[in-house]
């Protein structure tokens, strides 16, 4: 599905997203890349509908979302520190938005053992959230956030708070998993490496503007690059 | 400098420690003494069962179980939602209604009982009054006392269920919002579940404090025998210097709530999901 953001801007605080425009093709892996405090995560999280926006729009597929509420988006989450529901075991976890979408019993639990399968997380199922490691905490997130087939799915920053192999070990999983299913997908990071392993396209962020879309190569120069506002 | 240091640490351990133990001592000794008096009275077992199981002790024991019970019901109804606007929403006079909700917990409980009786004084109160007289309903009832038990011990409840609600990472709710969740969805089957315990812990403070109520009831119910509860029976027995009864009514009361205090800190929060 492609993904269409239109002179997007908003307000929090005092900080701006200033009119972001940008497409995402279908089945697009875009990989959004900026300093801490660009405004990376608000933008995400306006996608999703968790902040309002002042202008602009957003079109899921030819529809345009803007005014509508997070659930009707069909947009699958995963945020910084996975927020996994701490009341719920790792399968429950996967079911939630299954049961949201009316999928339940022998269908539900069929789709959750795929999906634990595709991210080889099956012998976690049946244990509590807080029993997890960091890697597999993000793991059960992005398995809950691919469990209804989302039409996009969005990372924010999924692998910040793991280890090296670990990180690399998801983003191989991300990428095999994002091009089987060909889902369009937005993913905030930092490292140029993780960029790579994933990314078809990138972006960068600063100071809630939209500088330059390009190659990951492109980007990361930029990113890396010291004087990069001075450039961009 | 190490030595230093723990010299300090000692000394602090040993003040704070001997506070708590000195603290303890008092409360041990306030009991002690009500099962001390009715020890060396001239009552024996079988004299102080009589006084439980009399009439008035039993139907004043039913009737404040029924009542609390019947608050404690309203009390959630009310401080759930009510716990859960004052942790989540930010509205213009936010401070103050905060504030207002405690409240009943720093007046003096008899105020509650003559604000109760000035209410049913005024027009609203008197239309009230004449409808619940129209379906054969008396204030002076268990009615009376659960209006006076709610009052009291709601603000109790309240203040746990924001605490509770406080304590929900309200980044998990938002990701159940994105997964297809509506918001309903997200209180009932996250927010409501990781607040549980707190919850629980809250209502049986209330229900511990409700069951307790004495000074309103006297105010606006009286001492009528449709409506003595333990507490007014108990002063009853004092006032007629039946002191053997009326400490059996305490010791009742000190189980009860030692009981629902138990449980409280069974639940309260520090018993996180994570």
């Amino acid at each position: 599905m492609t993904l269409q953001i239109n002179s997007l801007s908003l307000t929090a605080g005092s900080f701006h997203l200033k009119s972001i425009t940008l497409e995402i093709q279908n089945g697009e892996y875009f990989v959004l890349m900026g300093p801490t405090g660009s405004g990376k995560s608000l933008f995400l999280k306006s996608i999703c509908g968790l902040q309002s926006i002042e202008t602009g729009s957003i079109i899921i597929a030819g529809k345009d979302v803007t005014n509508l509420p997070p659930r009707e988006r069909n947009l699958g989450y995963v945020p910084q520190r996975s927020n996994l529901f701490p009341n719920m075991n790792v399968a429950r976890n996967i079911q939630f938005p299954l049961d949201m979408r009316g999928i339940k019993g022998a269908e539900a639990d069929k789709k959750v053992s795929e999906i634990a399968e595709m991210l080889k997380i099956t012998h976690l199922l049946d244990r509590a959230t807080y029993h997890l490691s960091g890697g597999e905490r993000q793991k059960v997130a992005l398995a809950r956030a691919l469990a209804a087939k989302p039409a996009i799915l969005i990372l924010d920053e999924p692998v910040s708070a793991v280890d090296e192999p670990t990180r690399r070990e998801i983003c191989k999983d991300l990428a095999t998993i994002q091009k089987e299913l060909k889902m369009t997908t937005i993913h905030v990071c930092h490292s140029e490496e993780e960029a790579k392993s994933v990314a078809d396209k990138a972006g960068i962020l600063y100071h809630g503007v939209l500088k330059k879309v390009g190659t990951v190569d492109e980007i990361s120069k930029l990113y890396y690059n010291k004087s990069m506002s001075e450039k961009v | 400098m190490q030595n230093n240091n723990n010299q300090i640490k000692g000394s602090l351990r040993a003040v704070t420690l001997g506070f708590l133990f000195l603290f303890l001592f008092i409360i041990i000794v306030l009991i002690a003494s009500d099962i001390y008096y009715l020890v060396t009275s001239s009552l024996t077992c079988s004299d102080l069962l009589k006084i439980v199981l009399s009439e008035n002790i039993r139907n004043a024991f039913v009737l404040s179980i029924v009542t609390s019970l019947c608050s404690l019901v309203l009390v959630m109804l009310f401080a759930v939602p009510v716990g859960y606007a004052l942790s989540r929403y930010r509205f213009p006079g936010h401070t103050i209604v905060n504030t207002f909700v405690d409240i009943p917990l720093i007046l003096p409980p008899v105020v509650l009982g003559v604000s109760l009786l000035a209410f049913f004084g005024t027009p609203v109160g008197i239309f009230i009054k004449s409808m619940l007289k129209s379906m054969d309903v008396s204030l002076i009832s268990g009615v009376g006392i659960v209006m006076g038990q709610f009052l009291v011990s709601i603000s109790y409840c309240i203040r746990a269920a924001k605490s509770s609600f406080d304590t929900v990472n309200q980044d998990v709710e938002a990701v159940g919002l994105t997964l297809g969740a509506s918001p309903w969805q997200v209180f009932r089957r996250i927010s409501l579940p990781l607040a549980g315990n707190g919850l629980i812990a809250g209502g049986v403070m209330a229900w511990a404090r409700a069951i307790g109520v004495f000074g309103p009831l006297m105010v606006f119910v009286g001492t009528g025998p449709r409506v003595q509860v333990m507490p007014t029976q108990m002063w009853l027995e004092l006032s007629i210097g039946n002191i053997e009864a009326s400490l059996t009514i305490a010791i009742m009361m000190i189980v009860i709530a030692g009981t629902a205090l138990a449980l409280v800190h069974k639940l309260a929060p520090g018993r996180r999901w994570e």
